[in-house]
């Protein structure tokens, strides 16, 4: 339903054209900057592809990049697996007037300030932290637990944050699954595990995939968490990209870093989209 | 077998809600620290760290500066994003779905990569690093939720206001402002509340772009070097509470929306 405005064409033009400005301005254009700045050698700005040779022959890099992956794939993996019997028990064991103070609980420290909430892990996972603390005072260890400044660390602080997320969207999809589905299976004689294999599970499989997406994109684009919880030990791209610019002033390799972890994101992004489109078919 | 999994599940919801809130927890408890570690066993409680953080300059400007660039450039992406919106819903554009799909692009890219964007293109244009510089990248992530909850919220009932109104003779501009903008208010008011809880957490961006004068997460990040201090855990909190009251407002204004 669309109106034809007394000033003809150029008032919805007027309209739009402020917001399509800025995203041109300093969303695509920034982008074509850095495409063009990942091309120029670091000195000179000569017209080179050294910065991105130089991350497939260099180890340290390609390191990096595995880095990332392998952390984002367990990060995944555990908070679906944490997020999903949780989002069941908000959806099906919480009595319905109590469902949204419950859900608004469960994400409610996602609201604290992202490097704030890296911090307070520290806090938890520190030499003398709370969880050493409380595990010296209770004599199962002699020695305080490196926690800090490991993956293990790292992976925590994302898991953390990502639960929370699952939960919402795997949360809403039940929550959309009608109860018919599952009294017809039961009506046809499954039990409780085969009802659950066999229809909850693959009903809300693109919550979980949405899910997931998001959940990768967020964890293998994050600096703020590897750097305060995962320390320097293992470096994942985001802290290759900040250390090119924050040490080395050296734009063009960190533009050439950041468009081949976006390349990463875009072939996640086509491997789910087909995925879903699959499905829903 | 029912109460089995009854209890069961309850263990681990109270397992899940423990993990969730163990950070949070911990950084406002020993925020209230009264000797100088954040770490057990507590000693509290006291104020004195709250205070050490009003009283320091660095972080009280930090503070309103972070306030200031979360009013302001949440006030220009809630402006365009409602304009822009509203442009959309009303009138047939040519390209409508695809100019529509570029306004919420940057959805998909992670804020890292749009500061590293900026930062190449304003070092290339000369720009030099500002808030400001921090601001447009702020308008350039939160625009495309403003849009996003705004254009939701453009229902049929209203055009027939505005038809109404434009019947009567009302000019466009009167249209918008006094019967669309009222009307639209709660979702304009919920992308204003959400940018501004995005734009106020802000880190990277503004890290890569402002220099001298920054923003409080960044002023945060700065103190980490100092190690473990009860005055991060305080500023820390005073964070945490500026987010739940924005956040509240913006869960108030958007349910408002909805009969119930």
């Amino acid at each position: 339903m669309s109106v034809a405005g007394t000033n003809g064409r150029a008032l919805p033009w007027a309209l739009v054209t402020p917001a399509l400005a800025w995203t041109l301005l300093f969303f695509v254009l920034p982008f074509i900057a850095m495409g063009l700045s990942s091309l120029t050698a670091h000195e000179g700005g000569a017209f080179t592809l050294t910065n991105y040779s130089q991350f497939f022959t260099d180890p340290s890099y390609w390191r990096a990049m595995v880095n990332s992956l392998e952390v984002t794939a367990v990060v995944t993996a555990i908070s679906i697996l944490l997020a999903y019997p949780f989002a069941w028990i908000l959806a099906e064991q919480v009595p319905e007037r109590w469902q949204r103070l419950a859900l608004m609980l469960a994400v409610l420290p996602f609201w604290t300030s992202y490097v704030v909430r890296s911090y307070s892990w520290l806090l938890v996972l520190a030499q003398n932290g709370v969880i050493n603390r409380a595990l010296a005072g209770l004599g199962l260890v002699a020695e305080p637990l490196q926690l800090a400044n490991t993956r293990f660390a790292t992976v925590t602080g994302f898991v953390h944050f990502f639960v929370m997320l699952l939960t919402l969207t795997i949360f809403a999809n039940l929550k959309q699954l009608s109860p018919s589905y599952r009294k017809a299976a039961a009506d046809l004689g499954a039990g409780p595990v085969r009802i659950f294999l066999h229809v909850v599970l693959p009903l809300t499989l693109p919550g979980i995939m949405v899910g997931a997406f998001l959940t990768f994109v967020l964890c293998i684009g994050d600096y703020i968490t590897p750097q305060i919880l995962g320390g320097n030990n293992e470096l994942v791209m985001p802290q290759l990209v900040m250390m090119q610019i924050g040490r080395r002033g050296d734009f063009p390799l960190a533009s050439a870093l950041s468009i081949i972890l976006m390349a990463v994101v875009t072939v996640a992004y086509l491997a789910c989209a087909r995925w879903l489109k699959i499905e829903r078919t | 077998m029912r109460a089995a999994v009854r209890i069961a599940a309850g263990a681990y919801a109270i397992a899940v809600y423990g993990f969730i809130f163990l950070p949070v927890v911990v950084l406002v408890l020993f925020s209230l620290q009264s000797t100088s570690f954040p770490i057990p066993p507590f000693t509290g409680p006291s104020l004195r760290w709250y205070q050490a953080v009003l009283s320091d300059a660095r972080l009280t400007s930090a503070l309103v500066n972070s306030l200031l660039v979360a009013v302001l450039f949440s006030l220009a992406s809630a402006s365009l994003g409602f304009l822009s919106a509203w442009g959309f819903a009303r009138f047939a554009l040519p390209g409508s779905a695809l100019l529509r799909g570029l306004i919420t692009l940057p959805l998909t890219v992670s804020y890292l990569i749009i500061g590293m964007g900026l930062l190449v293109l304003f070092n290339w244009a000369g720009v030099p690093k500002s808030l400001l510089a921090a601001g447009i990248g702020h308008v350039v992530i939160n625009l495309p939720l403003c849009f996003a909850i705004i254009y939701s919220q453009m229902g049929d009932h209203q055009i027939n206001i505005e038809r109404a109104a434009r019947d009567l003779g009302a000019a466009e501009w009167k249209v918008l402002l006094l019967i669309t903008v009222p009307v639209m208010a709660p979702a304009i008011f919920a992308g204003f509340f959400l940018s501004m809880t995005f734009s106020w957490d802000e880190f990277v961006i503004s890290f890569l772009l402002t220099r001298f004068e920054t923003t409080l997460p960044v002023e945060i990040w700065n103190l980490l070097r100092s190690g473990l201090n009860p005055k991060t855990n305080a500023v820390g909190s005073l964070v945490f509470a500026v987010s739940i009251v924005l956040v509240v407002l913006f869960e108030l204004t958007l349910l408002r929306r909805k009969p119930a």
